[in-house]
């Protein structure tokens, strides 16, 4: 190791984003003594990405987003080019290079882009009017856009569509300028439910139900096709042939992990970086976050990009050089004003004729409530909970932690979580 | 044997068995009513130091009878059954009533005399000093000794013994609000206000406290509270009495309280309840704590909690739809290893608010023994000296020299704090030979049979108690204490307020006031003077001690606090009121600012896996104090809280197969308990529940993780992970 290097040697981490932030928090609350420098492509520094459909509605101010990270010396918009695992070195676009110790890839997600013609303008670039929604600024262009906007088409019915719909709806929502009336809003999505992979059909009724409720209007079923015309956007025209009017679209389609450096660098890449329980893909090369395959799994949300930077930080810092990391079982969230879920494990119709299986079922459709639970044995395999997710605090956490259930498992969906 | 009451106002002199010679401080307050001869004093137990009146009787098992004393403002009358039944704890069968010796190792402790006791405890600890150094006599106190006592046991330490290594089990108590106040305010006192202030703010959030069972008479102002409208949020892993009565109850799993604080923060900044103008005028560190809190948001603080998101709202839209509101904590979120940092995070609640330095607002801890809050600010604590001094800062050295008569080079610089100091008992390293007064560690202290055996190993060991204790019983001389109804001296109850305890019966002839223990041993080690045996004596000598101090008693006497009802500090000057309210104008930083922590939730030391599945937390039953060294020896409390017991939810006993009362083992890495079963749904599903009143079987802190906070020193009884199983009735708890 090099004479300037500090007592723990140079960590790099590629990506500012919030595996990145977390990683660094930690490495310095469990008293790493490296040097740690976060290249971030974004100009921002960290900030809390799970709350941006929140700055669109104006809850928070972007200021409010931004998150710890120790004492890490963060470099916005300085991209890494290119990493060389070997030589330990990465190269900056600006032409500079730096040598480290140990290589932390955090480099995220990016937003998939459906198959839809007319996306991009005569420059490559995507018209005027169309927006994806994944960064800082990104929400920023759509708050201004929806300010001015006339109506909405939102590609895509999963979690993140569906609280950007509800965040488009919302009066007085955060931009430049705010509108004092509600945007008009319609969600397009191919598959044949709303938030398929969380939900099975009653409970995206429900979902459906309360969408309608704030004015958003929802096309299950239906691919879009193309944006017609060339410049500014005027509408989205779907398979079915018909055309919705919209000057602005959001596409909502989901993400897929940024992997381009790695696979340039020769790593081992799947759907991500691919990583081992010590979260690492190579001799001083380790990945976390949304970049991260781990047993064969691309999670893809905050909370276990968060369970990975916890593992990696406890063995860089040396604070517990043989922590490891076995995946995580968190519920997937929809928080979007009223509407709200939580599910996890297996929840949709297919496993249903597995004669090993429990499903037990609640139903309130006059209050938009759903609670659904799996249950193999005393073991919970997955559930629903649609409208009051208060229950599913406890319900997720004997999910996660793999806990046998009481031997009366109806009580569980009246339960309204431990408390009065 | 029989007690003789004696006339009020009158100094006595008294003679010991052992031939030395004290004076008594006189009687104050005491009053001849109807004929009959009263004193006005407080309980010996807890922080409220409730008012009580004592009237000595020759015809009742026990030597005085308690009686109300309605003007006394905390309690206004009130007492629980604890303080109500203490005199039987003053009858001769119950209680020591001559010092013990033990001639050998592993023999039994014979009565002896107190000439015969002190001459083997002053050679005990110069033998040790003498083989190991200074450093190896150790002194462990205790908070509920009064602050005379407790001033003179750090006095002692320091300039008979030249120890380092003096600590109390205060720092099992409340050390970590401790710590987080100083951080914060600059400074640490219990309640910045009077209690009756919080039956007139806006909203409580009462923080893994329990006083429906820990001081049942300060229960009055939280049900005045929700009567003028306001409300009570308790945040509790079990539905306790008190959690019976608040309008939110937010159960969060053990050792999570740092998230949910923070998680409430989180929700404070996205629904536009910061008090921006508050924060620039009389805050520093903003910045920092609201990025700590960006990092929880609710959906992560309801995984790591338990508790639900919209719960946390609920209580955010509670506690800011007040116009004054408090935080007040106990040993729940205090008793971790990351105590300090939770406590901190509380304090940024109140302090992103506005709730803090204002009026019927602020953070305040509910501390726990009856001298938590004086015991640890005049000196017993390692790093401490009297009125709250560091002990490393050369200008508090040079002034508590200055007033002992010693150079303060001589003074020894901090030492252990309490578990460390238990943990290298009898090692090359540590303690050779201790003397502990008022303490019962073998019960109290987490990881008790480790501490037991390490107690054990000491080369000598002197208890000064006023029962023969679990830890008594290990000693090679106890020393027989008097006891609250038989002393005069001062307490510095959970608000500040100093107040003072005044004699009622003379002890037993055989019994002896801890301050003519500490003169008794002063002298035998060649000091004899600057011990005296006069309480009012050594508070006078503690006032110039703690002058310029930040708990300045300098204007404090016993006749202010006989005419006012006790003196809250700082007090600084005669004429000076005494501060009941404190950061009105400012806090006690150096720029009078209060700092935010900007703290992370972390796990606890240890967390539930496959081998140790559940939660253990612990805690108190309204019938039994601390180590239940007094209180266990009450047959009317004995009764109401006969032994310890596992609570558990239903729903836990059914998949363990358990009915109410059967027996079962707690294990966790450290040891086992074993107690029956109690099954109620008052608790979450995954944690159990003990008491750690008791020693025996039924110890709770055989299993406890004495995972230090880094900064406060506290060890983490509120959690850790065990296994619970069916028991053998043989294993039945003593």
């Amino acid at each position: 190791m090099s004479g300037r290097a500090p007592a723990g040697g140079a960590v790099a981490v590629v990506g500012a984003g919030m595996a990145a932030a977390r990683f660094a928090e930690r490495y310095q609350a469990l008293g790493g003594r490296g040097e740690v420098t976060l290249y971030g492509a974004e100009p921002a520094a960290p900030y809390n990405r799970v709350l941006l459909t929140d700055v669109l509605t104006g809850r928070y101010g972007a200021a409010a987003l931004t998150l710890p990270y120790g004492s890490a010396v963060v470099r916005t918009g300085r991209e890494v080019t290119a990493v060389d695992p070997t030589a330990r070195v990465l190269r900056l676009a600006d032409g500079t290079s730096a040598a480290y110790d140990e290589l932390v890839l955090a480099t995220g997600a990016e937003p998939v882009l459906p198959p839809v013609r007319g996306l991009r303008g005569p420059g490559g670039a995507l018209r005027e009017g169309v927006h994806v929604f994944r960064t800082l600024a990104d929400c920023r262009r759509l708050a201004v856009a929806a300010a001015a906007a006339e109506r909405a088409v939102v590609v895509g019915g999963g979690v993140l569509g569906v609280s950007a719909a509800r965040a488009l709806t919302v009066p007085g929502g955060g931009g430049a300028a705010r509108r004092p009336d509600r945007l008009p809003v319609e969600i397009v999505e191919r598959a044949p439910l709303l938030a398929g992979r969380h939900l099975d059909g009653p409970a995206a009724a429900l979902l459906r139900q309360g969408l309608g409720a704030l004015g958003v209007a929802v096309s299950v079923g239906s691919r879009a096709r193309a944006l017609p015309g060339t410049g500014p956007v005027t509408g989205v025209e779907l398979a079915s042939g018909r055309v919705l009017d919209a000057d602005l679209v959001v596409l909502a389609c989901g993400v897929r992990p940024r992997t381009g450096l790695a696979r340039a660098a020769g790593l081992p890449v799947r759907a991500g970086v691919v990583v081992d329980d010590a979260l690492a893909c190579a001799p001083g090369v380790h990945a976390i976050g949304d970049c991260a395959e781990h047993r064969g799994t691309a999670y893809g949300t905050a909370l276990t990009a968060w369970d990975q930077a916890d593992v990696l930080a406890a063995r860089l810092s040396g604070a517990d050089p043989g922590a490891v990391y076995r995946g995580s079982r968190p519920p997937a969230r929809l928080t979007a004003g009223p509407l709200e879920y939580a599910a996890f494990g297996e929840t949709g119709e297919g496993g249903e004729a597995d004669p090993g299986l429990d499903v037990l079922r609640l139903a309130d459709a006059t209050r938009g409530a759903y609670r659904k639970l799996v249950l193999r044995g005393d073991r919970l395999v997955g559930g629903i909970l649609l409208g009051d997710p208060a229950a599913a605090c406890a319900l997720s956490r004997a999910y996660e932690r793999d806990e046998p259930l009481p031997a009366d498992p109806l009580s569980l969906l009246i339960t309204r979580g431990a408390s009065r | 044997m029989s007690y003789r009451p004696r006339p009020p106002g009158r100094r006595v002199s008294i003679v010991y068995r052992g031939g030395n010679t004290a004076e008594s401080a006189p009687t104050r307050a005491g009053a001849t009513l109807l004929g009959m001869t009263t004193t006005d004093t407080h309980c010996p137990y807890c922080s409220l130091q409730c008012g009580m009146r004592l009237r000595a009787t020759d015809t009742g098992a026990a030597p005085v009878e308690v009686l109300e004393r309605p003007e006394f403002p905390v309690n206004l009358g009130a007492l629980c059954g604890k303080g109500r039944t203490a005199p039987a704890v003053l009858r001769p069968g119950v209680r020591l009533t001559g010092p013990l010796v033990r001639d050998a190792p592993g023999g039994e402790l014979r009565p002896a005399s107190w000439d015969e006791a002190l001459d083997r405890t002053a050679a005990g600890l110069s033998a040790a000093r003498d083989g190991h150094g200074r450093d190896a006599v150790g002194v462990f106190g205790g908070g509920g000794l009064t602050n005379e006592k407790a001033y003179l046991l750090g006095k002692f330490a320091r300039v008979v013994l030249g120890t380092a290594n003096i600590d109390y089990n205060g720092r099992f108590c409340m050390s970590s609000a401790a710590a987080a106040h100083r951080r914060a305010f600059g400074l640490d006192r219990g309640l910045p206000f009077p209690l009756a202030d919080v039956a007139r703010t806006g909203c409580v959030i009462l923080v893994g406290a329990n006083p429906a069972e820990t001081m049942p008479p300060a229960l009055r102002y939280f049900r005045e509270l929700r009567e003028n409208g306001g409300r009570l949020i308790v945040v509790d892993p079990r539905r306790t009495r008190t959690a019976e009565l608040a309008d939110l109850h937010l159960q969060p799993l053990p050792g999570g309280d740092l998230a949910l604080a923070l998680g409430l923060l989180h929700l404070v900044v996205a629904d536009g309840h910061l008090d921006e103008d508050f924060i620039a005028r009389r805050t520093t560190g903003f910045e920092a704590a609201r990025a700590a809190a960006m990092a929880h948001w609710p959906e992560r603080v309801e995984r790591l909690t338990g508790v639900p998101a919209a719960q946390l709202a609920a209580a955010v839209e509670m506690f800011t739809g007040a116009p004054e509101g408090m935080v007040l904590t106990a040993r729940g979120p205090e008793q971790h290893s990351k105590g300090t940092d939770t406590v901190g995070a509380w304090i940024d609640l109140c302090l992103a608010t506005g709730r803090s330095g204002r009026p019927l607002s602020g953070y305040g801890c509910l501390t726990g023994q009856g001298n938590g809050q004086g015991g640890r600010e005049h000196g017993q604590k390692a790093d401490q000296l009297p009125g709250y001094r560091s002990i490393e800062d050369p200008a508090a050295r040079a002034h508590v020299a200055s007033v002992w008569g010693v150079d303060p080079e001589r003074l020894p610089g901090p030492g252990l704090s309490a578990y460390e100091l238990l943990d290298r008992l009898g090692r090359p390293d540590g303690v050779r030979a201790l003397l502990v007064m008022g303490s019962n560690p073998v019960v109290s202290a987490p990881r008790a049979a480790h501490v037991t055996e390490r107690l054990g190993a000491l080369d000598f060991l002197a208890v000064a108690d006023l029962v023969l204790s679990e830890t008594a019983r290990l000693a090679d001389v106890v020393l027989p204490s008097a006891q609250w109804a038989e002393e005069t001296g001062t307490l510095t109850n959970l608000e500040g307020r100093v107040i003072l305890r005044r004699r009622a019966v003379d002890p037993p002839p055989g019994v002896r006031d801890d301050l003519a223990v500490l003169h008794g041993l002063a002298g035998r080690l060649g000091v004899p003077k600057g011990f005296p045996v006069d309480p009012e004596e050594v508070f006078e000598e503690l006032r110039r001690a703690s002058a310029g101090g930040p708990a300045d008693y300098s204007g404090i006497s016993y006749a202010r606090i006989g005419a006012e009802d006790g003196v809250f500090w700082p007090c600084p000057e005669e004429s000076h009121p005494g501060t009941p309210r404190m950061f009105l104008d400012r806090f006690a930083t150096p720029d009078g600012r209060a700092r935010f922590a900007a703290v992370a939730h972390r796990p606890a030391a240890e967390e539930p896996d496959a081998d140790f599945p559940l939660f253990l937390t612990t805690g108190r039953v309204v019938g039994q104090y601390q180590s239940g060294a007094q209180t266990r020896r009450v047959e009317e409390l004995a009764e109401a809280a006969p032994g310890p017991f596992v609570e558990l939810h239903p729903a836990l006993a059914g998949r363990l197969g358990v009915a109410e009362g059967q027996l079962l083992a707690v294990s966790s890495r450290r040891g086992r308990a074993v107690a029956p079963a109690r099954v109620t749904d008052t608790i979450r599903p995954d944690t159990v529940f003990m008491p750690f009143h008791w020693g025996g079987e039924g110890r709770v802190n055989s299993v406890t993780n004495p995972a230090l906070d880094p900064v406060s020193g506290m060890p983490e009884f509120k959690v850790c992970a065990v296994r619970v199983e069916r028991a053998a009735a043989t294993e039945a708890a003593r």
